[in-house]
């Protein structure tokens, strides 16, 4: 039983950081931007709560760093697409190229030096319990976030006035304009937290799921938590079943290598990658639910009318 | 009641609103220059001018969705700066938009949550809109998905949703332009209700007979400017149209109407799925169209016009090649081009993006829809399909020059053009290939009056030269005008087509109601 | 104060040339800054990334060699882009023709021909192709979202070519490090001059940017293309299919690409091996928006892109700036040529947050 409390916990910890950057993206993709810099706001996170949690020792100041350089990261992005009303595919693509960069460059002298893990908060008693105990109680801070987070957001989009404002401009930006309804004030906020997300989730991959720091070591979850937003039909619980579905594909090619089943590893590792393929082909069969779903106005630049 | 209504502006109080000198520009233009005019309350004010002549920007400042360049806006005598939509809902400003700022995929109660500033429970807000429409005698569904209602119910949402500020002004944009005859008479009802509750009501439109209806008062703009006010009531309908255009309006010459030859398009039992989930299903229609002909299909926005448009021009294709045909030819499964290259030519309704590319020059816009049926001219080398650009050249400056279209450089990008002259073009540009066959979605919608005219009679031109034409439109004034029969579009079914002459707007205005009517009067 | 912009009437001529000449502007003001803050001498760095590299005639040479591929991956990214079609795993259609390309002369080593480096280069545009036409399909028949497929499909290639070469092509005689057996003579790209490592990989990649510009400036195929990105609705008017054009577009880029991976297989490297994958595939993106997806001015662009490699090479070397400034710089790069393209469509106007009344 204890071999499959352990698989499940790192099936988790797999899963988190797409749920996070998910979660972040759906709010961006709700207000009708399409940021496809997931992947470079989420490596600056993970350099930047590296190299906080190595000079504060704390492993906490390195998430809120994470934290903070996403959102701030993703200024960029916004400045461009909504004040100079840049085309949103090209400018993810830029945001991506210079994370990775950028990160390459912030993170050349931390390679190779032990990280700080941000331990699980193992909560007293209840985290003895046998099997579920350690599960539901035994993990680390982020984990409880990334869970607390998108149930918030179910809530706000859905329960809120704010969030019925930002599904409005994601619908039409010009009849959001026409009520006067702030449509660049509300996506420059939506684009920040989505970047608070993906900074978040790049801080947990190196301080919870690998704490140390490798130049790229986003490989390509970013991308990943992009199609995981389509996958969920951008619907938060959707998004749930599909990280974890992802966070298991993840955690079984590792146990399918370590069992030495003779498959060349290269296989193993692709299937991800080709498991997210597969499912976007799968959603995307199903078109009625996709164009209902998919915010009308999504990845289209607004420009006040004169 | 019109009694009371004149004691009112008699009377020399403070009008509701006010508007001193109010002037917007866009770059170099003017968009409003110097608008003086004032709404008493109580009053139903007609604001009348051609498009372009600057009445919705007016009302955009007036409704804080811009902000004037120079001048000032009095309520109640008090000087205020509306800074946005919000602010001139506290004010007491409600407006009711042309093309309606609705969520397609909200519900009808959170689209118009969206209006209230504060935090409101949406059951609250279905409560409060099931009553307003009962009132008011305006059946609504606050649970419906907008995507899935009709044109005509849609407005009833926006004028709902104006209600429920309890505005002391309503600003209405062309509100009749999307209902049918009777649904238009409802509407009138319920704005003489409201005027007696003392509200006040700005009526833009370029009807005039509504206008003469409705309206005790007129401010008449032009070119951003305010050229005239008057007493609707004591005018006629030429001398109000001559105020607004500047200058008397060619009639229309009808050549030789009459004769008419073999059937040029037949459509037999034609039916389509929708390919998407707000798209309508055409079911079942048969139709002909002969040489000499000018058939018109009426119909309220949104019954299936652009989809049956789309399925004439083969942009949409048949399974049975038999439910289209093009001079005796089956071209069911034919792509456009190849229906082109029977005779056949096509003006969408839409103009930018759909007829028109908006980035690209006039000649590449010419090159657009004609690569195929002028291929020999407009292309060389062979298999290289190298283009041919003198030759492009030469067809876009010969429609130009038949059309008048007024430009402002000797090629510019078709979105610079006004909406009437890029449409002269688009016309011109099937026109000058002399098609057997012409189908027109829309000819003048949002154009002005001296294009209107001038494509109307070219459409009779052609007619009488012995092509088919086949003319979609919502207009019933143009409609009467040009049709030779008509025939009436409705939850995607079309009636049988009557001669022009046996046609009344009552026969229809219950023709368009027919099948859309359970779905248009429940809820 | 904040920014508003008033739509030009027209396309503005001045900005589309001066655009990117303002974003390299800013590049090289951003890159003096990043070597002030690095405590480097902003003059001296600016000079050994891009001025150094020009007067010595081995980094002209390198130049050539790094903006061959980046300069063929971004004329087949051009066509994409601007039919609307988002291909972005340029870098696995690279990968794969490098690999489909090296096919021949690793399972028939012994054959010398003059037929083997046609071949060669057919089939690694066919490779290309084959890979991109499969994001190309999906999206055509499926309506699956191109951006994401073809860049999972990177992913799946780096792996796949990375098993070939450590597995099945393994060289048995090296020495246990993961490639295949060096081509023979007949397999290999002629060089240029008689010394240096310059191709004839270059000379294809102008010959393929003309064609390519031929295509898109004077042909109906062009004026398709351009229609269908910029308005599918008008292009279904047109009589152009947009689901045809998706699978044109992915061929064209994904051959080119093809082409750009066997072009470096067989002209720089003479083998393949695990280090085919430098991220060109990436950096052509760069080039293809710097270029203003234009192919003559790709051409140029991929020669400032491949300056800034081999000036972060020297960089590194004589000042020990660290190689990665040079994706920093690239990517800042791409910034500056998105933010300036603005000015082409759009007067950029500050306005004071007071309304100026008049």
């Amino acid at each position: 039983m204890d071999v499959w409390a352990s698989i499940i916990l790192s099936v988790c910890a797999a899963s988190t950081p797409l749920l996070i950057a998910a979660t972040g993206e759906l709010v961006v993709e709700r207000s009708g931007v399409l940021n496809l810099g997931v992947e470079g706001m989420m490596i600056m996170g993970a350099v930047a709560a590296f190299a906080t949690a190595q000079v504060t020792g704390n492993p906490y100041l390195g998430a809120v760093a994470a934290v903070i350089v996403g959102a701030t990261f993703s200024l960029l992005f916004a400045f461009l697409t909504l004040t100079l009303v840049a085309n949103q595919v090209a400018t993810g693509l830029a945001l991506t190229i210079l994370g990775l960069g950028l990160s390459g460059m912030i993170g050349e002298s931390f390679v190779g030096h032990p990280g700080v893990r941000m331990e699980a908060l193992n909560i007293p008693v209840l985290s003895d319990i046998p099997v579920i105990g350690k599960i539901v109680f035994g993990q680390d801070l982020i984990f409880y976030l990334s869970i607390a987070l998108l149930a918030g957001v179910a809530w706000f989009l859905f329960k809120t006035r704010a969030g019925l404002m930002l599904r409005s401009v994601g619908d039409s930006h010009n009849s959001a304009h026409a009520l006067g309804i702030q449509v660049i004030k509300i996506r420059y906020m939506a684009i920040l937290f989505g970047g608070g997300c993906a900074g978040l989730a790049g801080g947990h991959l190196s301080l919870v799921y690998v704490p140390q720091w490798v130049e790229g070591m986003t490989a390509g979850r970013g991308w990943i938590a992009l199609a995981l937003v389509v996958f969920a039909s951008w619907r938060p619980g959707r998004l749930l079943v599909g990280a974890y579905l992802f966070g298991a594909v993840t955690i079984g090619q590792f146990h399918v290598q370590a069992i030495g089943v003779p498959i060349p590893a290269q296989f193993l590792t692709s299937l991800p990658y080709l498991a997210t393929i597969v499912v976007l082909v799968l959603i995307a069969r199903n078109r009625r639910l996709t164009m209902i779903n998919t915010p009308a106005a999504l990845g289209t630049s607004f420009v006040p009318d004169r | 009641m019109a009694g009371k209504d004149q004691l009112k502006t008699n009377a020399k109080q403070v009008p509701l609103l006010e508007t001193k000198g109010i002037t917007k520009i866009f770059g170099e233009l003017y968009a409003n220059n110097g608008v003086d005019f004032a709404i008493q309350e109580g009053e139903i004010h007609a604001l009348l001018g051609e498009n372009g002549a600057g009445k919705s920007t007016l009302v955009k400042i007036l409704f804080g969705s811009l902000q004037q360049s120079a001048g000032e806006v009095f309520w109640k005598g008090q000087e205020v700066h509306v800074k946005s939509p919000s602010e001139a809902r506290t004010l007491g400003i409600g407006m009711v938009f042309q093309h309606f700022s609705l969520f397609e995929a909200l519900t009808v109660a959170e689209n118009i949550a969206l209006s209230f500033d504060a935090d409101v429970e949406l059951s609250d807000v279905s409560e409060k809109a099931r009553s307003l429409s009962a009132q008011y005698g305006l059946p609504l569904d606050p649970d419906a998905l907008v995507g899935d209602l009709s044109v005509g119910q849609r407005q009833r949402i926006e004028i709902i949703r104006c209600l429920m500020q309890d505005p002391a002004l309503i600003i209405l944009d062309e509100p009749t332009s999307v209902l049918t005859p009777q649904e238009a008479d409802t509407l009138f009802e319920t704005l003489f209700r409201l005027r007696e509750e003392g509200r006040s009501i700005l009526y833009i439109s370029h009807r005039l007979e509504e206008v003469q209806r409705l309206c005790s008062a007129a401010t008449i703009m032009r070119h951003g400017e305010v050229v005239d006010s008057c007493d609707p009531r004591e005018e006629t309908a030429g001398s109000l149209a001559s105020k607004m255009v500047g200058a008397d309006v060619e009639g229309i010459e009808h050549k030789t109407a009459g004769k008419t030859g073999e059937v040029v398009l037949a459509l037999n039992n034609l039916s389509m799925g929708t390919s998407h989930p707000f798209a309508i299903a055409l079911k079942k229609i048969s139709l002909e169209v002969r040489q000499g002909e000018v058939v018109c299909i009426a119909g309220i926005a949104g019954n299936g016009q652009g989809e049956l448009f789309e399925a004439i021009s083969g942009e949409d294709r048949q399974d049975d090649p038999h439910q289209v045909v093009i001079r005796g030819t089956d071209a069911g499964h034919m792509s456009i081009s190849r229906r082109r290259n029977l005779g056949a030519s096509f003006v969408p309704e839409e103009r930018l993006g759909h007829g028109a590319v908006p980035e690209m020059s006039l000649t590449d816009n010419m090159l657009l829809a004609r690569h195929a049926s002028d291929a020999s001219e407009f292309k060389k080398m062979g298999r290289l399909n190298v283009i041919a650009q003198s030759a492009i050249v030469a067809a876009t400056k010969r429609v130009n020059e038949v059309m008048d279209v007024r430009k402002s450089a000797e090629d510019p990008p078709a979105g610079a053009l006004s909406g009437g002259n890029l449409q002269k073009f688009i016309v011109g540009r099937e026109l000058d290939r002399k098609p057997s066959f012409m189908l027109v979605n829309q000819p003048t919608w949002g154009v002005d009056a001296g294009a209107a005219a001038h494509i109307r009679q070219s459409l009779l031109d052609l007619a009488a030269s012995g092509s088919a034409v086949l003319v979609i439109s919502q207009d019933l004034d143009e409609i009467f005008e040009i049709a030779t029969s008509i025939a009436v579009m409705a939850d995607g079914h079309l009636s049988s087509p009557a001669p022009a002459a046996d046609m009344t707007r009552e026969k229809i205005g219950l023709l368009m109601a027919s099948s859309g009517a359970d779905q248009g009067q429940a809820a | 104060m904040r920014i508003e912009l008033q739509k030009r009437p027209d396309i503005s001529k001045l900005y589309s040339i001066l655009s990117p000449l303002i974003a390299l502007a800013l590049m090289v003001v951003a890159g003096a800054i990043m070597f002030i803050l690095l405590g480097k001498n902003p003059f001296h760095g600016l000079y050994v990334y891009f001025i150094e590299p020009l007067t010595d005639p081995w980094s002209r040479e390198q130049i050539l060699v790094k903006a061959t591929p980046l300069t063929l991956i971004a004329i087949g990214l051009a066509v994409c882009f601007r039919s609307g079609n988002w291909n972005i795993g340029a870098e696995g259609q690279y990968l794969i023709g490098g690999m489909f390309g090296a096919m021949i002369p690793v399972l028939f080593h012994g054959w010398e021909s003059p037929l083997l480096l046609p071949l060669m280069l057919i089939m690694g545009m066919a490779g290309g192709a084959l890979y991109g036409f499969i994001p190309a399909i999906l999206k055509s028949r499926f309506g699956t979202n191109e951006i994401l497929t073809s860049l999972m499909l990177v992913y799946v290639a780096q792996q796949f070519v990375d098993w070939v070469v450590r597995g099945p092509w393994r060289d048995p005689q090296g020495m246990g490090f993961p490639g295949t057996k060096s081509f023979n003579d007949s397999g290999l790209l002629p060089k240029i001059f008689e010394f240096g490592d310059a191709h004839y990989g270059a000379v294809i990649a102008v010959i393929a940017a003309v064609a390519l510009w031929f295509m898109l400036s004077k042909t109906l195929k062009g004026f398709e293309i351009a229609v269908l990105g910029q308005s599918p609705r008008a292009g279904r008017f047109a009589g152009f299919s947009a689901k045809q054009m998706t699978l044109f577009a992915f061929l064209i880029s994904g051959a080119m690409a093809g082409l750009a991976g066997i072009g470096e297989v067989s002209g720089t490297v003479g083998k393949l091996d695990d280090k085919l994958s430098l991220g060109y595939g990436f950096a052509a993106i760069i080039v293809a928006f710097l270029g203003r997806l234009n192919p003559l001015g790709i051409v140029a662009a991929g020669l400032v892109l491949a300056l800034s490699y081999i000036g972060g090479e020297a960089a590194q070397i004589s000042i020990g700036v660290s190689d990665r400034a040079t994706r920093v710089f690239q990517g800042l790069l791409l910034f500056f040529v998105l933010a300036c393209d603005t000015l082409i469509h759009y007067r950029v106007v500050l306005v004071s947050s007071v309304k100026a009344r008049m």
